[in-house]
């Protein structure tokens, strides 16, 4: 999928248009707080929350350090349950396996439950390529679909649409609607049961992801609500299982604690409608055909990354997206990739490699660690305790190197070398205060500096400056305790005790 | 399913190799003698509920009414008439059932279509309900795990009708998921089921019943 913004956008510029639009800030405040309540109540039910998170993280943990073990396990345990193995090292790759598998049942249509790594891939897009038309099943990916539009939320992907805006797309692109149709979610929610029900009933093939693969048992596991993910998993013929090559889980038992962590951080359940289970093909029941296609597309290169790595334990819950001051603000798609908010921002630039890796999605990747205030709240929801600001700043720092390297110092070197310079020496330092006091008089409105002059002004785009003070705190020292009233001035009484009642004991 | 051509089969095993290899070249900060099981798991969270059976009951019927289905408690002695007057109240007449579904929960006055592994998805559309029994409850969440066992049947069977009727019987029913999880294995198709089906996509208002039975009904036999 390409952006919702023109490709190569940085988030800054992507935020400011979404910043001036009301109506999307009211529904995602809506959506943010909402679903942020539910978690919390129910994440506060399980006293032994802390044990659930350090035991998820250090499954992954054990998952990541050994993947080439647990995928060779997989491979086998998928083929003895009947299924077949197909490895993807990127998304063309990935996309030409599936449409091959499509093709080889002589179908044009597939049925599909909501995938943000077959989004990744832009799968659809790959398929329509050569003649296949894709169906998404989950009601936010139809909704999207139909609008021709882009997903905003992992969870929630048509969030930013209110429900006038869904009645109208709905009246507009379901040729089977009733004209009747009301803005009532129940009765939009039932228009969409109504127009997908012969599509479950009579397309042969089916195309999912997978939350979690089980490397002991060759299971996958689908964890869902509406139960268009049972259908396309239950009903077609042939069934192509799209799956991140960390999405591994060692053992059967592990599931014990990540399905306490998903739906709780998810939707803020204490279990989701329906999660299935199963392991390549049942005599007899569901479809008779199962290919899962492993995909790395960029995700070893995260891999070798020792601090970056741990982005791979993510289970897709979305809860950093609910507690970010920034996400709340600016909403999915400034982060211009299927994954927004905090996650999105240390894995998109970490998994945009090789082919992925354009001149345009470089400017955009380079932009996204800065996408963070750095307050923490993403780290402190995250089930499987992924420390997304300490990624934050080590991408950050990835930024600057890469800077660096290029031949051209950028106006933000130029001055960090010139205070560095100043910094270095006291009166070269007092010489500067006395003129940043005297330049920025002029420019001060209430306190602050709106714009920066010159080069400076990059800066101040996103950020106000506080104006100068007109007194130095090394100048109020002086006034008012080195050489005046003689109580404390000749070196240190102690530590942090130099307030003036203290002075005449 | 058909072979794979030559020419796949070596692209497959090229694409394995240099994913492989990728793989063992980004963990090379990992010890060569690291074993899988030296990273270590702490599981320091709870096994086991620390209510009584009787309350582990109580919460489980709770939590499955809090998800809006509906649950009777009754006695093994009334399961016969329970499911007739259930199937009746709802209305339904075209009733599924797996093949091996006891005789004595199978409503005498309902148009019975026994699952033997012909029917169809297109002759579920047909039916008004189905019945089965579970493999597993779960208080803490109020779930129902279906494990394709003989009183449960094929997953086709509890999806496609628009009503399901599930039969709980209180011993059943454990306290937390590691217990659940802990009486299944993963090696047979398995449906955990929270409430009817439910979307939250629009404006998150919830919306029970979108593509699975609209309406669970249990009835927990003590």
């Amino acid at each position: 999928m390409s952006a919702p913004v023109p490709a190569g956008t940085k988030f800054p510029a992507a935020a400011g248009k979404a910043l001036a639009d009301t109506q999307l800030r009211r529904n995602l405040r809506k959506a943010t707080t909402t679903i942020r309540d539910k978690r919390a109540s129910v994440v506060g039910e399980l006293p032994d929350w802390q044990e659930l998170r350090e035991a998820g993280r250090a499954t992954k943990e054990r998952v990541l350090r050994h993947l080439d073990t647990y995928l060779v396990q997989i491979e086998e345990s998928v083929t003895a349950a009947g299924g077949r193995v197909h490895w993807a090292r990127d998304a063309e790759e990935a996309n030409r396996i599936v449409a091959e598998l499509v093709q080889a049942t002589g179908e044009h249509e597939v049925i599909k439950i909501k995938s943000l790594t077959t989004d990744e891939i832009d799968l659809n897009g790959g398929l329509a390529a050569t003649g296949i038309t894709a169906y998404e099943t989950d009601l936010a990916e139809l909704i999207v679909q139909l609008g021709h539009d882009y997903s905003s939320h992992i969870l929630v992907p048509a969030i930013h649409k209110n429900r006038s805006e869904i009645r109208e797309i709905f009246l507009r692109e379901m040729p089977d609607v009733d004209p009747g149709l009301t803005d009532e979610p129940r009765v939009l929610a039932m228009a969409a049961r109504k127009h997908l029900r012969r599509k479950f009933l009579s397309t042969r093939v089916g195309v999912s992801g997978g939350n979690f693969l089980i490397a002991e048992t060759g299971t996958v596991v689908i964890v869902e609500s509406e139960g268009n993910g049972r259908m396309c998993l239950t009903l077609p013929e042939v069934l192509i299982s799209v799956v991140g090559i960390e999405k591994v889980l060692p053992t059967w038992a592990d599931l014990e604690v990540f399905l306490q962590l998903l739906p709780r951080s998810s939707t803020g359940e204490r279990m989701n409608p329906y999660t299935s289970t199963w392991r390549g093909v049942t005599p007899g029941d569901g479809p008779q055909e199962f290919h899962l296609v492993l995909l790395d597309n960029g995700r070893t290169d995260a891999l070798a990354d020792q601090i970056g790595r741990q982005a791979l334990n993510c289970i897709r819950c979305s809860a950093c997206l609910n507690v970010c001051p920034v996400y709340e603000r600016v909403g999915g798609h400034s982060y211009g990739s299927v994954y927004p908010g905090p996650i999105g921002a240390v894995i998109t630039p970490q998994i945009r490699t090789g082919a992925s890796k354009t001149d345009a999605t470089s400017r955009t990747d380079a932009s996204l660690p800065y996408a963070s205030s750095l307050c923490g709240a993403c780290y402190e929801v995250c089930p499987v305790k992924i420390n997304i600001p300490e990624v934050l700043v080590h991408l950050r720092a990835r930024v600057v190197d890469e800077k660096r390297e290029h031949k051209l110092p950028t106006p933000e070197m130029i001055a960090m070398q010139a205070m560095k310079w100043v910094f270095d020496d006291a009166k070269r330092f007092e010489r500067a205060e006395a003129a940043a006091r005297l330049g920025s008089r002029p420019m001060a409105r209430g306190g602050k500096i709106g714009t920066l002059p010159g080069m400076l002004g990059r800066w101040s785009d996103a950020r106000d400056t506080p104006a100068v003070p007109s007194e130095s705190f090394r100048q109020w020292w002086e006034r008012n305790r080195a050489g005046g009233s003689g109580g404390t001035g000749s070196g240190g009484t102690g530590s942090g005790g130099t307030g003036s009642d203290r002075s005449g004991s | 399913m058909t072979a794979l051509p030559e020419s796949e089969r070596s692209a497959n095993a090229a694409a394995r190799a240099e994913i492989l290899a990728r793989i063992r070249s980004a963990l090379h900060d990992v010890p060569a003698d690291e074993q899988p099981a030296d990273v270590v798991v702490a599981r320091h969270y709870l096994r086991s509920s620390a209510l009584d059976r009787a309350a582990q009951v109580d919460l489980f019927v709770e939590r499955v009414e809090d998800y809006r289905a509906i649950v009777h408690r009754i006695a093994a002695i009334e399961l016969p008439v329970a499911v007739a007057s259930a199937i009746r109240q709802r209305g339904a007449r075209r009733i599924v059932v797996p093949a091996a579904l006891p005789p004595e929960w199978q409503p005498a006055d309902a148009d019975l279509l026994l699952d033997t592994g012909e029917l169809t998805a297109a002759n579920l559309d047909g039916t008004d309900g189905v019945i089965t029994g579970c493999a597993v409850g779960i208080a803490e969440t109020g779930t129902i795990v279906l494990d394709a066992g003989p009183t449960q049947g094929r997953r086709m069977l509890t999806l496609v009708p628009d009503y399901h009727l599930c039969v709980v019987f209180a011993d059943q029913v454990v306290g937390t998921v590691p217990e659940a999880v802990a009486r299944l294995d993963g090696t047979q198709p398995t449906t955990f089921i929270s409430g009817p089906s439910a979307t939250s996509d629009i404006e998150l208002s919830r919306v029970e019943g979108v593509h699975g039975p609209r309406t669970l009904e249990v009835l927990l036999v003590e």
